[in-house]
């Protein structure tokens, strides 16, 4: 009886947290103001922290939450809010055979995808219930500072190196200043 | 646990979701939120894969993707405001040097 009930709990967490997902990235596609896009988005990116909750990965759940939701789409807000945009007018009133174009290869990928999604449930393997637990910060932390510890740091490097190239590429007018001091 | 066709197949509709936007939208940062749509998409994918094989390499992979992510994130926010101080508009059909 506990399973059942919680496998049924489960079910419709799911169903919550992806109807939460579609229907907020649906939202950001289709809204016409930028910063409401952008904060559709982080409710896409939060529901899909809960996913990851309802598949054992705590670890990435945390990383999404302050990572993608706090740090990227706060330097979106900051872009957007840097950039002081006009709303997109005329979304729905002109070419609307290009949209029809892009809706219809949208259908055409997703069948593809599902199409090709039916056969992979078959290839999974039996797990113990042991290895459920993989997504906690130690399961993950004890294979990341000792297999991948190179690629660790070489994320650190790339990371300096985006800060350094986005400096480089948002400096404003550096040339000008020299020369008027 | 359900099936791990249901996160997949969440995972498709958002991806398509997101394809889409990147087709219809033209302000170059509502498409660039898109392509991040997108890259949260399969990363949910990989975290489903790596769940049910009871294997961390996936969620390894999605901490690197992460990561690049973050990255890319702020080379193209740094490089779309450069090309609106360039040409005051983040309209992608407006933004056509490089067109043939």
């Amino acid at each position: 009886m506990p399973l059942n009930q919680m496998i049924r709990m489960e079910i419709y967490t799911f169903v919550l947290l992806a109807v939460i997902a579609i229907a907020s990235a649906l939202g950001m596609i289709l809204s016409k103001n930028t910063v409401n896009s952008a904060l559709l988005l982080v409710f896409n990116l939060l529901s899909i922290a809960g996913v990851y909750l309802l598949l054992q990965a705590q670890f990435l759940a945390l990383i999404q939450i302050l990572v993608y939701a706090g740090a990227i789409m706060v330097l979106f807000l900051f872009v957007i809010m840097l950039l002081n945009l006009d709303q997109e007018e005329s979304f729905f009133e002109k070419v609307r055979v290009k949209y029809l174009i892009a809706f219809l290869l949208g259908a055409v990928i997703l069948g593809q995808i599902l199409y090709s999604l039916g056969g992979v449930t078959d290839l999974l393997p039996e797990i113990s219930p042991d290895m459920e637990f993989v997504g906690t910060v130690e399961a993950l932390g004890d294979v990341l500072y000792t297999e991948y510890l190179f690629a660790f740091e070489m994320t650190a490097i790339l990371l300096t190196a985006a800060v350094v190239g986005a400096l480089m590429i948002a400096q404003y007018k550096k040339k000008k200043t020299d020369e008027s001091e | 646990m359900i099936g791990i066709d249901w996160y997949l197949a969440l995972s498709a509709v958002i991806f398509v979701i997101g394809m889409i936007g990147v087709l219809i939208r033209r302000n170059a940062i509502v498409v660039f939120m898109c392509v991040e749509l997108m890259l949260n998409a399969v990363n949910l994918s990989l975290v489903a894969f790596s769940a049910y094989h009871g294997d961390v390499t996936g969620q390894i992979l999605v901490f690197f993707s992460l990561a690049v992510a973050a990255a890319e994130a702020v080379i193209g926010l740094a490089i779309i405001l450069a090309i609106f101080r360039n040409n005051l508009s983040v309209d992608i059909t407006k933004i056509n040097l490089l067109r043939w």
